[in-house]
């Protein structure tokens, strides 16, 4: 067999991403047929919940919040080559930093100082808790992927010690910590637009959406426009020749993976100064493994990663509203999805390249070939 | 079978060992092989010999199965074969050596040769098979390995020798041994010629493949040229002259001069003085080496590749820690508590041609246009404030590959698209743009077409004659003879000695490399 | 017996039982790593194990099926992992952490599908599971001080899936070392390319590695909810997929270190059970959080170079290409 022509740039950009994500819902609509229930049915309901409902926009943008933290987490780590699969711990970790400037200032200090210093506590916690493997790996070759698994585990122990012990709100069973002051919540949108006196329906949509969509942008100035980017970009693909062009390959390493805890670490601001205004255990709730599939699917770029991270906002809050419409299928399905399409868009990628690559050159070929 | 040739039949002779007819393979728009046709008689050993990239590995793949021929037939012992992997091929008994050892360091000499080659679900009885096995080669071909020793931890040539005992012991008659002297001192290739003359006599076939028609003269008995794709030449090798395959080879008269005028050596640029570094296990890499460099000059470097030029080269660009001795640099001193870097070295004038350009000169997966700033990237000319000037980096790109000849033109092409003497190209244009004081080159040559070897050439000699102190380290010793004003010859990492150009020929540059210095061998 | 060496006696038999299905694991993680194949969906098979077993048996009845059943859903999850790894050279942490969070989505639907409790399996009857295999001579050794009552409480006792798990360390070690498929997964995890150009697939090879690991997961599923668990919770496997995969890294790739490794972390693991909320002299209330994080903690020490080097296959992680 000849080995198949090279894929056009704007196929494997457009084409190839889309043909990954349909062949993973088609797959999850064969198991939903196989649980007896109709998966264009389901789809219907899912797209209902994520848009349609009052307030399911609202709910969809806040999920897709979390999704964009943890997946420029996993991306900036991605461009360095590491792959940081501790988004869950640093995150977590993060929201330990937010609530402790919360439980710490809140009652002092009017909310102009509290959040910001909150904010930069959730980025700097989660930065700290991935500068310990980024270390390791730098300067000791340690394994990436196996030190932020193991930190992941051992964050989950350092939140249950905390707040099950010296954190614990007095009086209470339940491990969490008090509830903030009110000046360290993150505005809701709900709120702002009460202000303006236009009535929205409620939802936990919040300022920390404004800080991703920013955190978008920074992402992309950073990897593509600065010096710091350019390196980071050199480190990822060749770490010997970044040596050869006088490259501190060790220190950018360690750097791609605090700036992806801090990515990580920020997710709980929406969570925690947004949503819950306590620190709880498990509120990162799988999001931060959520945050590779969006890096996958979004190729590791702002406009993808925030495309990706939409779809996801919209599978999660469209997912629930599949426990109330089926017997048989529930939100776990979108686990399944999500399970699917890091399988078809991550560990398959590139499955289907040779023959589209193949269609295409059948297609546009011929005049192609002869230019060369 | 009705293929087997009648005038063969007739005479009552062997059929050749191996028989290609029409054989081609073609990989994208590259048509690595073309219509090759050869034989290979039994028990001799038939050198295939052709400049790099000329399509040597693809046809030795072909016969080892990790490549499978488009079209023509492969006929081994005069039976039409379909091989289509390795499995196959050994079964018909052809044995391997790669280039690149196929062996794994951390296991034992035994352990290596036995996979693939058990004898039996259990090791137990394969083993003391294989180690008697091993004694049997071991007397019988001079090819003595303690089989319990650890790849890791010998030399080179024993290595090889591992190799060709795997190949013999899974039943090879037919050993294909791809540019086997490549890292070898002459004194183990000596060993290995042995090896293969005592092989050939007892009946085995040997494909040699290799660039060095040194070796080719010296050891077989029949010779095929190839070039671009294509056999251009079957000859005896009692017959031709190593003047005649090098003609064969590269296809018209080669000239190895290169045209210079004579140096007008200046200041002293870079002053080394006992220079050595060991490798992590600590084995001595680099010791002793001593030498000035002074404007406006060539200083060669000649040995067989791994004798240090390696470690040589990535100390004086920073890259690397001397251990012990110093060296200084425009000005500024190295040593081995006061260290130096790639960056520092870069911000004195300094140039480095690396030696592998993809794995350190180039990142293949950036634009060219990033590439042409690699290395430079901190220089303020290309940012706007602190952000990198996009325009400004094509314009001067562009600028580059106009000067440089570069082909595809548009700098945002990828790296790993330009061909092997285009990438060169992009290198040498980044380091040598803004004439460096120094300039340190590994291999500038290597896996690069003939068009852009002399367009290469010319620019060294160019960048020398505007006064720029050159370091040049080549595995090519025409290289080096056309290019230096001084040679220095480095075997088993310490410097033979320091020869003027006049006093330097092939001979005796030869017998340096292999380690005996110029008063020994007088 | 003093009361503190029976309760040392209480948790090191604890230990085995915790210790089970992390010894399975492992081996199944040795077999996958050692071929080069990077194998961190141990969790995911485990859960999908446990959940098919339990499944099954209570639909059927039997716990034979049940385990039956699990090593069939892990060696097709197995082959997913395959597929993408080998044959796709797809990114082999990606596609264990696709498994994963697979497995984690379809034993929850799938169980609320079947059984409409919530993601769970019915609570399964004694004959439904494996239950503890006593040995001979219970009664007689019981007599003997000390020894006796280690018999009853150590070595007798637990259900079959354990005893396969301790004889499966010694099989390994084995097939690793003596055998011709073991030297040749040793090999094909250092210099794939060696092994190719012998003549010998390493496709096929890494295939069986990964097969291997997931009958093993299986057995390992099998075991927590038909055999010390009496049916499927949600997230069942609770990380002992991960924990199992630190003990192979612990026991630098190497059946009988990795298989005491299991041992430490099980051991810790129990222990820490034990001493939930009791103060301890000296060092007041046990520290249980840091003794269940230890194992984590150890294994970042020893890939940081802190505790030994651990050196991992050479070819772990990279697809083969020819």
């Amino acid at each position: 067999m000849k080995s198949a022509p090279p894929l056009p740039t704007w196929a494997d950009i457009l084409i190839l991403p889309i043909i990954n994500l349909c062949a993973a819902l088609f797959v999850c609509g064969l198991i939903i047929l196989a649980l007896g229930e109709n998966p264009l049915t389901a789809l219907v309901v899912m797209l209902r919940g994520a848009f349609v409902f009052p307030g399911s926009l609202g709910y969809t943008l806040y999920y897709t919040t979390n999704f964009i933290f943890t997946g420029l987490a996993v991306a900036i780590a991605f461009h360095a080559m590491m792959f940081n699969i501790g988004g869950e711990g640093q995150a977590s970790i993060g929201g330990l930093g937010a609530g402790l400037v919360a439980l710490w200032l809140g009652a002092t200090t009017p909310p102009a100082i509290v959040l910001p210093v909150a904010v930069l506590a959730a980025a700097l916690f989660g930065a700290a808790w991935a500068f310990i493997p980024g270390y390791l790996q730098a300067k000791r070759g340690s394994h990436i992927v196996i030190t932020t698994i193991m930190f992941n585990f051992i964050a989950s122990s350092v939140m249950v010690w905390l707040l099950a012990g010296p954190l614990i709100q007095p009086g209470q069973q339940s491990p969490q910590t008090a509830t903030f002051e009110p000046s360290a919540h993150l505005p809701k949108f709900t709120d702002v637009m009460e202000m303006m006196s236009i009535s929205v329906a409620n939802s936990p949509l919040n300022f920390s959406f404004v800080i991703a969509l920013m955190a978008l942008l920074i992402f992309w100035i950073l990897v593509w426009k600065t010096r710091f980017g350019y390196e980071l970009r050199a480190v990822g693909h060749n770490p010997e020749a970044a040596k050869y062009a006088g490259i501190k390959v060790p220190t950018i390493i360690i750097l791609a993976m605090a700036l992806s805890g801090a990515f990580a670490g920020l997710m709980a601001t929406n969570e925690i100064l947004g949503v819950q205004h306590k620190v709880v255990l498990n509120f990162t709730s799988g999001y931060g493994f959520t945050g590779i599939a969006v890096a996958l699917m979004g190729r590791n770029h702002p406009v993808g990663i925030f495309l990706a991270s939409l779809l996801f906002g919209a599978l999660y809050q469209g997912g629930a509203e599949l426990d109330f419409e089926f017997q048989s299928i529930t939100r776990e399905m979108v686990l399944v999805i999500q399970g699917m399409i890091i399988l078809f868009s991550g560990a398959l990628a590139y499955m289907f390249n040779p023959p589209l690559a193949r269609f295409i050159h059948a297609l546009f070929g011929g005049r192609k070939t002869q230019h060369v | 079978m009705e293929s087997i040739n009648t005038e063969v039949d007739l005479e009552h002779e062997p059929p050749p060992a191996i028989e290609l007819r029409d054989v081609s393979k073609t990989f994208g728009n590259v048509q690595a092989n073309k219509n090759i046709s050869m034989k290979i008689e039994k028990g001799s050993i038939h050198g295939i010999v052709g400049e790099n990239g000329a399509g040597k590995s693809t046809l030795m793949n072909i016969l080892y199965g990790l490549h499978t021929a488009d079209t023509g037939d492969i006929l081994v012992n005069g039976q039409k074969t379909n091989i289509r992997s390795s499995a196959d091929s050994i079964a018909l008994g052809i044995g391997m050596v790669h280039q690149h050892f196929m062996l794994i360091p951390n296991f034992s000499v035994l352990e290596n040769v036995m996979v693939g080659n058990e004898g039996g679900f259990l090791l137990g009885g394969g083993e003391e098979e294989a180690i008697r096995t091993l004694k049997h080669l071991g007397t019988e071909y001079g090819m003595d390995v303690d089989p319990h020793a650890l790849i890791e931890d010998l030399p080179v040539g024993i290595r090889q020798r591992v190799e060709i005992i795997k190949a013999i012991k899974s039943g090879a008659e037919i050993l294909i041994l791809d540019e086997p002297t490549g890292v070898l001192t002459p004194q183990e290739a000596e060993g290995l010629f042995t090896i293969l003359r005592v092989l050939r006599d007892r009946g085995v076939s040997v494909l040699l493949i290799t660039h060095k028609l040194a070796e080719i003269m010296a050891i077989t008995d029949a010779v095929s040229v190839i070039r671009d794709g294509e056999i251009v030449g079957h000859r005896k090798t009692s017959d031709t002259t190593t003047e005649e395959l090098a003609e064969l080879m590269v296809g018209r008269e080669v000239s190895l001069e290169v045209e210079r005028g004579a140096s007008e050596a200046g200041e002293t640029r870079l002053s080394v003085s006992n220079l050595g570094h060991s490798s992590l296990s600590g084995i001595k890499k680099l010791s002793g080496i001593t030498f000035d460099l002074h404007a406006g000059e060539i200083l060669g470097v000649a040995g067989v590749a791994g004798n240090g030029q390696t470690e040589l080269l990535e100390i004086l660009s920073g890259m690397r820690v001397p251990d012990e001795g110093k060296f200084s640099v425009l000005g500024t001193e190295v040593t081995p508590n006061k260290h130096s870097n790639p960056k520092l070295m870069r911000k004195l004038g300094i140039g480095h041609i690396p030696e592998d350009r993809h794995l350190h000169g180039l990142v293949l997966d950036f634009e060219a246009q990033e590439n042409f700033v690699f290395g430079f990237h901190d220089a303020d000319q290309f940012y706007s404030g602190s952000l990198l000037n996009q325009r400004f980096i094509t314009d001067h790109s562009s600028d580059l590959m106009g000067k440089f000849d570069v082909r595809p033109t548009n700098p945002k092409t990828k790296a790993k698209n330009f061909s092997g003497g285009n990438q060169q190209k992009i290198v040498i244009a980044r380091e040598i743009n803004e004439v460096p004081k120094l300039l340190i080159i590994g291999q500038p040559t290597r896996g690069v077409d003939i068009g852009a070897i002399e367009f290469i050439h010319k620019q060294i000699v160019h960048l020398r004659d505007q006064g720029c102190a050159i370091l040049l380290v080549s595995v090519e010793l025409e290289e080096i003879l056309g290019l230096s004003d001084r040679i220095m010859v480095m075997n088993a990492g310490e410097q033979m000695g320091i020869l003027d150009r006049d006093e330097a020929d092939e001979r005796t540059l030869g017998l340096m490399m292999a380690g005996i210095t110029g008063s020994n061998a007088a | 017996m003093s009361e503190f060496a029976l309760q040392l006696l209480l948790t090191l038999d604890a230990t085995v039982r915790v210790a089970t299905p992390l010894i399975l694991c492992a081996m199944a993680g040795m077999f996958s790593e050692r071929s080069g194949i990077i194998d961190i969906s141990l969790e995911g098979k485990l859960l999908m194990g446990a959940f098919v077993s339990a499944a099954i048996a209570s639909v059927y009845g039997s716990e034979w099926l049940g385990v039956l059943g699990a090593v069939f859903a892990c060696v097709i999850l197995a082959s997913i992992h395959g597929f993408a790894c080998i044959t796709h050279r797809g990114n082999q942490v990606v596609s264990g952490l696709a498994i994963n969070i697979l497995a984690s989505g379809l034993t929850v639907t799938i169980g609320i599908a079947l059984f409409r409790q919530g993601g769970q399996t019915p609570l399964l009857s004694r004959d439904e599971r494996f239950t503890p295999v006593e040995w001979p001579l219970v009664d007689a050794i019981d007599a003997v001080p000390v020894l006796g009552v280690i018999y009853r409480e150590l070595i007798s006792g637990h259900n079959l899936l354990t005893y396969v798990a301790l004889i499966l360390v010694p099989i390994s070690a084995f097939i690793f070392y003596k055998t011709r498929f073991g030297l040749r997964i040793r090999a094909v995890g250092e210099v794939p390319k060696a092994v190719d150009s012998a003549g010998v697939s390493v496709s096929w090879l890494r295939y069986r590695a990964v097969i291997i690991a997931g009958i093993l997961c299986g057995i390992a599923g099998a075991y927590l909810s038909t055999g010390q668990g009496a049916g499927f919770v949600r997230e069942m496997s609770a990380g002992k997929g991960y924990i199992a995969l630190a003990a192979v890294i612990f026991g630098k790739w190497r059946p009988y270190p990795a298989f005491f490794a299991c041992l430490l972390f099980g051991f810790l693991e129990a222990a820490s059970a034990r001493l939930q909320g009791v103060e301890l002299p000296l060092i007041g209330e046990a520290p249980t959080q840091l003794m269940l994080a230890l194992p984590y903690i150890m294994v970042v020490l020893l890939l940081a170079g802190f505790i030994g080097r651990a050196s991992p296959p050479s070819a772990i992680g990279i697809p083969y290409n020819k």
